[in-house]
């Protein structure tokens, strides 16, 4: 425990001392809102099961999903595989860093920068395009946490299979990539062919949207959808757990 | 008391290429023992073993009474481990670093008091990648210490440190010994082999050719003596008819006569009956490096 919580503290000083590494994870996400709310701005959804949602209400909750999404395909994976290429990983683990504080302090790193990203859209969203704000703060924290716990999975799982630090990184950029066309997190859901709507519902971040988009608006927690996250984060966290490699 | 290390019939192969193709070898409490042999002749790769970083193929390790695979995290916390390849994350302080490895085995030594001792103290708050390589290596021997280790590996530990440094270096290995720690020390530097060791094992192409004290290594293995002086002189051919000498060796006005037993009380007594009383007239006596190329038929390569 004393070792997890050192090695998280350390790694949040670590990105403190180097905050360029986040940027992809943080400005991206951020940048598209802007243009999404340039585009938008005081429009309603027109048909489908969001029918008349402001727009601007799907797109801040569904880009904290996404801030999420890319924290733990690209910047986790990306962070964990250049530790491996470079020996750090077998530095930690002669020394007998365990892997639970290992992937541990990845998780807790990732639940915190996940919260600054939450944070910045939230504010970005209600002062620039007057996003509402969470219905239902408590059943967000409960989908975004679950959300951070799948993700950070994939990621670990990414890492694992990689072979470099540059592979973690196209792969995880080609993921998420794919994932953002297809999650309601460019074009909105409705205005999608049912194939392309069919591959947003096999990746992880079309469910993670849809847990947080509900009680954000109000609808309450969407069960099912959670489910289906907290289920991928949990088959990840297996198959992670035996594909692990420290080298 | 049980030696702190067993290993016996080692074996480790890579594909096709076998690192270790049989070696048996024991560290007894106490004690700097080293693995000495050229790149690629199965040291690191033994060691990694030892310390459960890698699956032996074949053979039984015992270390601490420990199998390093099955045990390998309790092995962890009483073992303290200086790799020869691995890093740090680039912005990671020194006294960050210290302070992590020392948590992970809790009733370690204050690591404040390694960082002095390594000479780290003035570089607390520098981050890895501006350290320069001599002191990279010292943080990585400190971490390997922090935790107070029963056992510790020194994988090429002076690599990379200056003549001053490397010295000191040796110094503060002996006092761990002397202090009750045991160390392996892993090199493919003689002077520090012959220096700093109690043991040696000469390591050769993934197995042990010779085991033993330097000193006993040097006697054994290596029976020649080196009568060394400088002459005009322009024909010695009758050097060779002189009694225990094995063979002359001539660059320039400098001979070199190799021999065995009283080679050079004879050579001093034939030179001075042929009118010639070279004033450098020297002995040099074998070194580990001559046991290494008697052992293994070539030299060691940097």
């Amino acid at each position: 425990m004393r070792v997890l919580l050192k090695l998280t503290w350390i790694e949040i000083k670590l990105l403190a001392r180097e905050p360029v590494t986040l940027l992809f994870s943080f400005a991206f996400p951020v940048l598209v809102l802007v243009l999404l709310g340039g585009i938008f701005g005081d429009q309603h959804m027109k048909m489908g099961a969001y029918k008349s949602v402001k727009m601007m209400n799907w797109y801040v909750p569904s880009y904290i999903a996404l801030v999420i999404a890319s924290i733990g395909t690209i910047s986790l994976p990306v962070h964990l595989s250049s530790y491996r290429e470079r020996g750090v990983l077998r530095r930690f683990r002669a020394s007998g860093v365990s892997e639970a504080a290992l992937l541990g302090s990845q998780l807790l790193v990732s639940l915190g920068v996940a919260l600054v990203g939450a944070l910045t859209i939230t504010i970005l969203g209600g002062l620039a395009y007057g996003a509402r704000l969470p219905a239902s703060p408590a059943e967000v924290a409960l989908a975004y946490v679950v959300g951070v716990f799948c993700f950070a999975a994939v990621g670990v799982l990414l890492a694992s299979l990689a072979p470099t630090a540059r592979a973690a990184q196209s792969g995880g950029l080609l993921l998420w990539f794919v994932m953002l066309f297809v999650s309601g997190t460019s074009a909105p859901l409705d205005l999608l062919p049912s194939w392309m709507v069919d591959i947003g519902k096999a990746l992880p971040l079309y469910h993670s949207v849809l847990a947080v988009v509900d009680p954000w608006i109000g609808r309450g927690t969407n069960w099912t959808q959670l489910a289906i996250v907290a289920a991928v984060g949990a088959v990840a966290t297996l198959v992670s757990l035996r594909v692990f490699r420290w080298e | 008391m049980p030696p702190v290390i067993v290993a016996e019939h080692l074996q480790k192969r890579y594909k096709s290429f076998v690192a270790v193709a049989d070696a048996s070898f024991a560290v007894e409490q106490g004690e700097i023992f080293g693995l000495l042999g050229s790149n690629g002749a199965g040291k690191t790769t033994s060691v990694e073993c030892l310390q459960g970083l890698r699956h032996a193929d074949g053979g039984v390790l015992r270390v601490l009474g420990l199998d390093p695979l099955t045990q390998a995290r309790e092995l962890r916390r009483r073992i303290g481990a200086q790799l020869q390849e691995s890093a740090l994350p680039d912005h990671v302080r020194v006294w960050e670093a210290l302070d992590l490895f020392s948590s992970i085995t809790p009733g370690g030594h204050d690591w404040r008091e390694v960082m002095e001792q390594w000479g780290l103290t003035g570089k607390r708050k520098a981050s890895f990648h501006s350290l320069s390589g001599g002191q990279r290596q010292r943080l990585f021997v400190a971490l390997a210490l922090v935790n107070s280790p029963e056992l510790v590996f020194l994988d090429e530990m002076t690599t990379g440190l200056d003549p001053a440094a490397r010295r000191v270096a040796w110094d503060l290995v002996r006092r761990m010994r002397d202090m009750g720690t045991t160390v392996v020390l892993v090199t493919h530097f003689m002077e520090e082999a012959e220096r700093l060791c109690d043991r040696i094992a000469v390591m050769d192409a993934g197995r042990i050719v010779a085991e033993g004290p330097p000193q006993r290594l040097v006697a054994d293995h290596a029976r020649y003596v080196t009568v060394v002086f400088s002459t005009d002189a322009e024909d010695l051919a009758w050097l060779a008819e002189v009694p225990d000498v094995d063979r002359v060796m001539r660059h320039g006005a400098r001979v070199e006569v190799r021999g065995g037993g009283a080679v050079l009380a004879h050579v001093a007594a034939a030179l001075v009956a042929h009118g010639i009383t070279p004033p450098d007239l020297r002995v040099e006596q074998p070194t580990l490096e001559d046991v290494f190329l008697a052992l293994t038929g070539h030299a060691m390569e940097e």
